[in-house]
């Protein structure tokens, strides 16, 4: 325990000081690329060079420094998609190429090519709606939509390549005598551009590719809001970076990040939306290499400065000077491969790039519930009595959690014989409650030849290998460990396989998992990660594919679970580290957060721009991991977390108990509603994840997505949409009394989800709060499926019945979906077991329709419970017609519904 | 309403027919020829609503036996066991809640009736119990009466000890002024001692002083014309002055006061000492002796054999912080080592001397006269210290007794006998050691120095039940976190035992001490019937 703590000590001691974390100026490729830019050598397009493939159209570009042309590729891509690629022609070695991300090969879309003015081409998509106007020196790509330029692409001049060198001792000898005049040579200059060598503290990175970055800049014409590119703990709305720090995606652990800081966090997303009134648009870079976003956003109160500065093209010219965002992204390695997502709704946006990285996956119903973690339930008593506590204090939860300290010495897939002596009675406890059980599994194995995870990943050579070729050593939890290269699809298979219940002992297939410490985290490593020269499968050096690391662990752990169950039930994966396409594979927190009342209001932002870019099944930690809440932001929290998609209370080790019935009566009591209200609406949740699993649309979502035509609602971001009917306003500030709700849409009507009381929308409000106050309105014109009766688990609820909240709009009208299947197997998808209903409501009228009739499921179920909010009388009768409402309602009991004015 | 329940004897209870999910004592309430009023008489249905598994009231009453009402209960009858209510949600949820079985009756799952089973070893737990709370409570009254006893036994020694500090204060002051009247005479002689000999070193050195200059003129004056001259000097170059290694002719001057020779008188008087600490013997070839450090070494006293005087002055600076441990520490050393014992042994005395002193630098022993008065003085100053510790003794134990006469030990003293004992327990990792109204700590079973989880701080039972926990506070901290605490919980039991430690939360422990002293007078002896038909 002593040497563990004083690891531990040392290790949190480190991770809460900044310095041990780059900021720009410690980035050698930001300096070349800064430097270089500010030179001025302009890229131009080859004209001549052009060739239209099957798939894309070609030609060649080149700048007076690179000598050697590089070769474009312009794809049109099914749903309004464009792909730019850009690449050596005949590098020195092949460079790196983000596999695994993308579904399926995308299908592409022929593109025609009408030559436009003299000095440029112009590629069309088959309806002749979408263009790119390709301008030939200097070089430009303008992306027109109905002869509006909505973006453009190195108008800026920022794209930048740096082509594969020979190594300086070799490349010395050949021209040995050569006097070299480039400035670049003397030593002070080789240390500042980093090229074969970068120092940061004591950490020096040989590169034997030698430098090896990329950039391109995008001016998005018209556009003042952007989002996305996860993770940040940062607004929404992405920030102007010309004051000081990019944006910067670079998988890292982060003990306690600091909040409104652009510094990488956990997980990267290379994606950004853009949006303004009538279009949406997408850039999705795909690079797994540390990368750097700078935006500049330009109102239009300067035009004269912006005119001369950037609008150098021609048709930029004749466009009205207007406002505009400028987005430059660096990366430091691979190749520049990105697609443009041309909307131009929200929602369009949103399938396109789902259709090239994948939908979430359809979480299994246990997972949304409440999940009750800390590090750590101490044993099999301690589990026990926490499980029996929520009985109790009669509180539904659905999983119990076990942190490291579960396994034998932090050797994963073990259990620490004294604590967990028998892991399957207890988890025989939590089947009897029909509750679950997630334990964590982390990608660093522990250096114990005993150990028989070790010992047959070291025989196998699954590791991920150092600079020298040795097997990567590196400090996390057990003590010195090596990483299982996950980036192999031989080591995800055999990984896969560890899972089996013949091979897991002590697991059962209640158990799930959690993937910890995946950006990947190493102790004493530079920024508590991996030296960017270790070896991974295929010889690529780990800073090619850093930031997909972790997705490749979820990915294994994901099948893993399948496997298990002979690919019948589906997983529930936890991940901390992240990259596009990891909505796939499961769910994803932000992380370490810190008990205190401005992480709570982060967490809002943090998890709505993971919505928009994917990754639905989100959430941060309820209470704090850090630091030990006090009873009032524990409440207000667990209020927060009812209503966001993942839904985890968790501590840290050196924190006080925080079950929910710690703090008294009456907050165990206010806790007991919050988590009743998210079992109450589990079927609107389920719903909604089928939606985005089927239909690409987040769970949560911030209001412009909503009302993508209300300006105002383009940088709210303390309160969100929940589906398209439900506003949630979470209290986010102590001894609150009163909030501001902005309730949008000049058309519709909202309904206070628990007084029934009703606005106008396109007004702010202001709503009393007491701390039992949840701020929740629907949105008139929705329904929302409920359940009636709250049991202990979500397994427990199956078959209790239904409610309906129908909320009228202004015209009286309203409509809501429905989903249900068995919760937890594939057969949804193999055997099409599932009902999706749909239910309208009009002139008095309310009718359940089928949503798609190739899904079939039996259900005892029964709708009990019918609320209409915003009828305009009293009605006289209520009567069904389907057998599927038994019970003749009565108007009465469900009066306080029935809202006449 | 649940305590009533527990007093009617059930066993038939089961031959009434009344509504799923409907106790015996509501039974009433649902009489099918009557539409059904609400308990809380909110509404009024006709009866075929009642379990109809659709909610109709407020209270959910009339819902007992289903799931529809989510504020409604659901009454297991149990028979063989206790009846028990339980939220009606947990009804037909697939999860066996009542040991009878009847909550699931439509939920595909089938429940095991373990009424019986769960009933005999309830019984036998309540009867184990109800022993050991028995024979407990009998312990806690033999406690409590050991207390009265020793707690009187103590008052009476407090009152001796407190009249016999009176009159050792008295003696402790006569002593004193003993001490101080023996101490006089002998400072006086032995300044007039110091002083005569002092007076012998200084006419001794001045001699050798004498002697050496002569010599030295002796040597320098090499024409022996009884003169030291300015060449004679010369051949002295160590006696340069201005550092270039060599005597000139003017410095020499200068060193000869500016004569060009001197006489054997004056150099002796005046050149001499300017010269002496640079000056060469021609004879010897090492430097001069340096001046005889008046090295003053006391001749040795004639110490009586009283071993612990040097450590004197040290005891009185650490008095305060010493009496403070000492009650701990004492505490434990009682059990081990009884009687007085110096807890170290004493450093051996060593006698007081600087390097080799030769033997005219010492100092004569004390004349018969001062070594007499010395011998006076000691014995004066041994009798007074010796008082002075025995007063201090006696203040300690009646301090120590005032504490534990006037400590809290329970409404009764019954936890008084825990208050000098210590207990542990082992673990996997950890011995535990509770020693009552002062300490917990933690040692690492494989050997390490113990943790402190906290010392006394007060009895911490809730305001009802306040000697039911004790608190121990302001251990050693935890990084990043609090000082480690402990509460210490009691429990009911026939022997003095540290059942169980956890650790709850990080740095704050949980323990259970099963003691007599925690039982609670046991209800008297029920007859035959009463309880347990119910069961």
């Amino acid at each position: 325990m002593d040497a563990a703590e004083k690891e531990e000590i040392s290790v949190e001691d480190e991770a809460v000081d900044k310095n041990i974390f780059k900021d720009c100026s410690k980035i050698a490729f930001y300096r070349r690329q800064k430097q270089r830019l500010s030179k001025k050598s302009t890229y131009r397009a080859l004209l001549d060079s052009v060739t239209e493939g099957k798939e894309s159209t070609r030609f060649q570009i080149i700048n007076e420094a690179a000598k050697v042309p590089l070769l474009a590729e312009v794809y049109g891509i099914e749903g309004n998609i464009f792909r730019l690629k850009i690449n050596e022609e005949t590098p020195l070695k092949p460079r790196y190429e983000v596999p695994d991300v993308l579904t399926s090969k995308p299908s592409t879309v022929r593109l025609i090519s009408c030559s436009g003015d003299t000095g440029g081409l112009v590629l069309a998509n088959g309806k002749g709606d979408l263009k790119c106007h390709i301008t030939a020196n200097p070089f430009k790509i303008d992306l027109v939509s109905e002869e509006e330029v909505v973006m453009s692409i190195n108008s800026l001049g920022q794209l930048y390549f740096e082509q594969l060198q020979i190594p300086p001792k070799q490349s010395r000898a050949t021209k040995e005598n050569e006097e070299d005049t480039s400035d670049d040579t003397t030593q002070e200059n080789q240390e500042e551009l980093g090229l074969w060598e970068e120092k940061f503290r004591n950490f020096v990175d040989v590169k034997d590719n030698g430098p090896a970055s990329i950039g391109l800049d995008f001016s998005l014409h018209g556009f003042e809001h952007v989002y996305g590119i996860p993770q940040h703990a940062e607004s929404h709305q992405l920030k102007n970076t010309s004051d000081g720090d990019a944006y910067r995606l670079y998988n890292l652990d982060v003990y306690g990040y600091k909040i409104h800081d652009k510094m990488g966090i956990y997980g990267s997303v290379p994606y950004l939306l853009a949006h303004k009134l009538g279009r949406t648009l997408g850039i999705f870079w795909l690079n797994a290499s540390e990368t750097l976003v700078e935006i500049n956003t330009s109102g239009d109160t300067e035009p004269a400065v912006k005119d001369a500065l950037t609008q150098t093209g021609p048709v930029a010219v004749k466009q009205k000077v207007r406002s505009q965002t400028d987005v430059h992204w660096m990366s430091e390695s691979g190749i520049i491969d990105v697609f443009l997502l041309t909307g131009p709704t929200p929602s369009d946006v949103f399938k396109q790039y789902s259709y090239l990285t994948g939908t979430q996956a359809m979480p299994p119903l246990f997972s949304l519930g409440y999940h009750q973690c800390r590090w750590n339930y101490e044993d099999e008593h301690d589990v026990k009595a926490v499980d029996a506590g929520f009985d109790e204090h009669d509180i539904p939860y659905d999983v119990m959690w076990l942190d490291i300290e579960h396994t034998e010495g932090k050797r994963y897939f073990t259990w620490d014989k004294k604590r967990f002596p028998n892991p399957k009675r207890m988890q025989e406890l939590l089947r009897s409650k029909k509750r679950k059980l997630v334990v964590i599994s982390d990608p660093h194995i522990k250096i114990d030849p005993d150990y028989l995870v070790y010992a047959k990943a070291k025989e196998q050579g699954f590791f991920v290998r150092n600079h020298e070729g040795g097997d990567f050593e590196g400090v996390c939890w057990p003590g010195l460990s090596s990483y299982l290269d996950f980036t192999s699809p031989k080591v995800r298979e055999w990984y896969s396989s560890l899972f089996a219940f013949s091979v897991y002992q002590g697991s059962t297939d209640i158990l799930h998992i959690w993937n910890d410490m995946n950006e990947p985290s190493v102790f004493r490593g530079p920024e508590l990660t991996m030296q960017k020269n270790a070896i991974h499968h295929g010889n690529w050096e780990h800073r090619e594919l850093h930031n997909i690391y972790g997705f490749y662990q979820q990915m294994a752990t994901a099948e893993g679970l399948i496997q298990r169950s002979k690919g019948k039930e589906r997983p529930f994966v936890l991940t901390r580290s992240f990259f596009a396409g990891s909505q796939r594979y499961g769910a994803v927190w932000t992380g370490d957060n810190t008990a205190k009342w401005s992480y709570l209001k982060i967490s809002i932002p943090m998890l709505l721009t993971l919505s928009v870019t994917g990754i639905s099944f989100c959430g941060a930690d309820v209470g704090g991991f850090i630091g030990n809440p006090k009873a009032e932001l524990l409440v207000r929290w667990y209020q927060a977390g009812a209503y966001q998609p993942f839904f985890r209370g968790h501590a840290t080790k050196n924190t006080k108990r925080r079950e929910p019935w710690l703090f008294g009566e009456e907050h165990t009591r206010l806790i007991q509603e919050a988590i009743r209200e998210r079992y109450t609406l589990l079927p609107y949740w389920y719903s909604l994840f089928y939606s985005a699993h089927v239909a690409s649309q987040p769970v949560m979502r911030p209001l412009w997505v909503e009302f993508p035509d209300e300006v105002e609602t383009f940088g709210v971001e303390d309160e969100y949409m929940l589906g398209s009917a439900l506003l949630v306003h979470p209290v986010t500030e102590p001894k609150a009394t009163v909030v501001d709700v902005f309730l949008p849409g000049s058309s519709e009507v909202w309904y206070d989800s628990k007084t029934f009381a009703h606005w106008e929308g396109a007004c702010t409000v202001k709503i009393p709060v007491a701390l039992d106050t949840i701020p929740v309105f629907q949105r008139g014109g929705s329904v929302v499926p409920i359940k009636t009766t709250i049991g202990r688990s979500t397994g427990c609820m199956t078959d209790s019945p239904y409610g309906l909240w129908v909320a009228l709009s202004t015209k009286g009208s309203a409509v809501g979906e429905f989903y249900l299947d068995d919760g937890h197997s594939f057969q949804y998808l193999h055997q099409k077991q599932f009902l999706h209903r749909k239910f309208s409501f009009a002139s008095g009228v309310l009718i359940n329709s089928c949503a798609d009739k190739r899904g079939h499921y039996p259900s005892k179920c029964v709708v009990e419970q019918i609320l209409v909010l915003g009828l305009k009388k009293q009605p006289s009768s209520v009567t069904s017609h389907s057998p599927g409402l038994n019970h003749p309602a009565d108007p009465g009991y469900s009066g306080p519904g029935v809202v006449s004015s | 309403m649940l305590l009533v329940l527990l007093l009617l004897p059930m066993c038939w209870a089961v031959e009434v027919k009344r509504p799923r999910g409907v106790s015996l004592t509501n039974h009433h309430f649902y009489d099918e020829s009557k539409p059904f009023t609400c308990l809380d008489g909110s509404a009024s249905v006709p009866f075929d609503q009642v379990n109809d598994d659709y909610c109709d009231c407020k209270d959910g009453s009339d819902e007992p036996g289903t799931a529809a009402c989510p504020n409604g209960s659901f009454h297991c009858t149990n028979t063989g066991y206790k009846p028990l209510y339980i939220s009606s949600r947990w009804v037909n949820d697939g999860v066996c809640d009542c040991c009878d079985g009847t909550d699931e009756y439509n939920s595909g799952i089938v429940c095991e009736n373990t009424c019986k089973e769960k009933g005999r070893k309830e019984r036998e737990t309540l009867q184990q119990m109800a022993e050991v709370t028995r024979e407990g409570f009998r312990l806690k009254k033999i406690l409590i009466e050991d207390w009265k006893r020793a707690r009187e036994e103590k008052q009476k020694k407090l009152t001796e000890l407190q009249a016999g500090k009176k009159s050792l204060e008295d003696q402790v002051e006569l002593l004193r002024t003993l001490k101080e009247e023996a101490e006089k005479p002998e400072k006086e002689a032995k300044d007039q001692h110091r002083k005569l000999w002092e007076e012998q070193l200084a006419a001794s050195k001045a001699q050798r002083e004498q002697e050496l200059a002569t010599s030295a003129f002796q040597e320098l004056d090499d024409d022996m014309d009884g003169a030291v001259s300015v060449a004679e000097l010369q051949t002295h170059p160590e006696l340069d002055t201005d550092g270039d290694g060599a005597l000139s002719e003017g410095e020499a001057q200068t060193l000869l006061g500016g004569d060009t020779q001197t006489d054997a008188a004056s150099f002796s008087d005046r050149i001499w000492a300017a010269i002496r600490d640079k000056y060469r013997s021609e004879v010897l070839p090492t430097d001069l002796p340096s001046p005889p450090a008046p090295a003053l070494t006391e001749p040795r006293e004639e110490q009586p054999p009283v071993p612990s005087q040097p450590a004197e002055e040290e005891d009185e600076e650490e008095e305060e912080t010493e009496e403070e441990e000492g009650g701990e520490e004492g505490e434990e050393e009682d059990s081990q080592v009884p009687g007085e014992q110096p807890k170290e042994t004493p450093p051996p005395v060593v006698p007081p001397q600087t390097a080799s002193p030769t033997e005219e630098d010492k100092m004569p022993p004390y004349d018969e006269q001062t070594q007499a008065f010395i011998n006076a003085a000691q014995e004066a100053r041994n009798k007074f210290e010796e008082a002075e510790r025995s007063l201090k003794d006696v203040e300690e134990s009646i301090r120590n007794l005032e504490q534990e006469i006037s400590f809290d030990f329970g409404p009764n003293g019954e936890f008084a006998y825990l208050y000098s004992q210590c207990y542990e327990l082992t673990t996997n990792e950890y011995v535990y050691r509770l020693c009552p109204f002062k300490l917990v700590s933690q040692k690492p079973k494989l050997g390490g120095s113990p943790t402190s989880l906290g010392t006394w701080g007060s009895w911490a039972g809730p305001d009802h039940d306040k000697f039911s926990a004790m608190k121990y506070e302001q251990g050693t901290g935890c990084w990043q976190g609090p000082n480690r605490s402990t509460t210490v919980r009691l429990l009911c039991g026939k022997e003095t035992v540290v059942t169980s430690t956890t650790e709850p939360s990080r740095c704050e422990y949980l323990m259970e001490l099963m003691t007599p002293a925690a039982c609670p007078e046991p209800p008297p002896e029920p007859p035959a019937s009463g309880n347990h038909d119910e069961l």
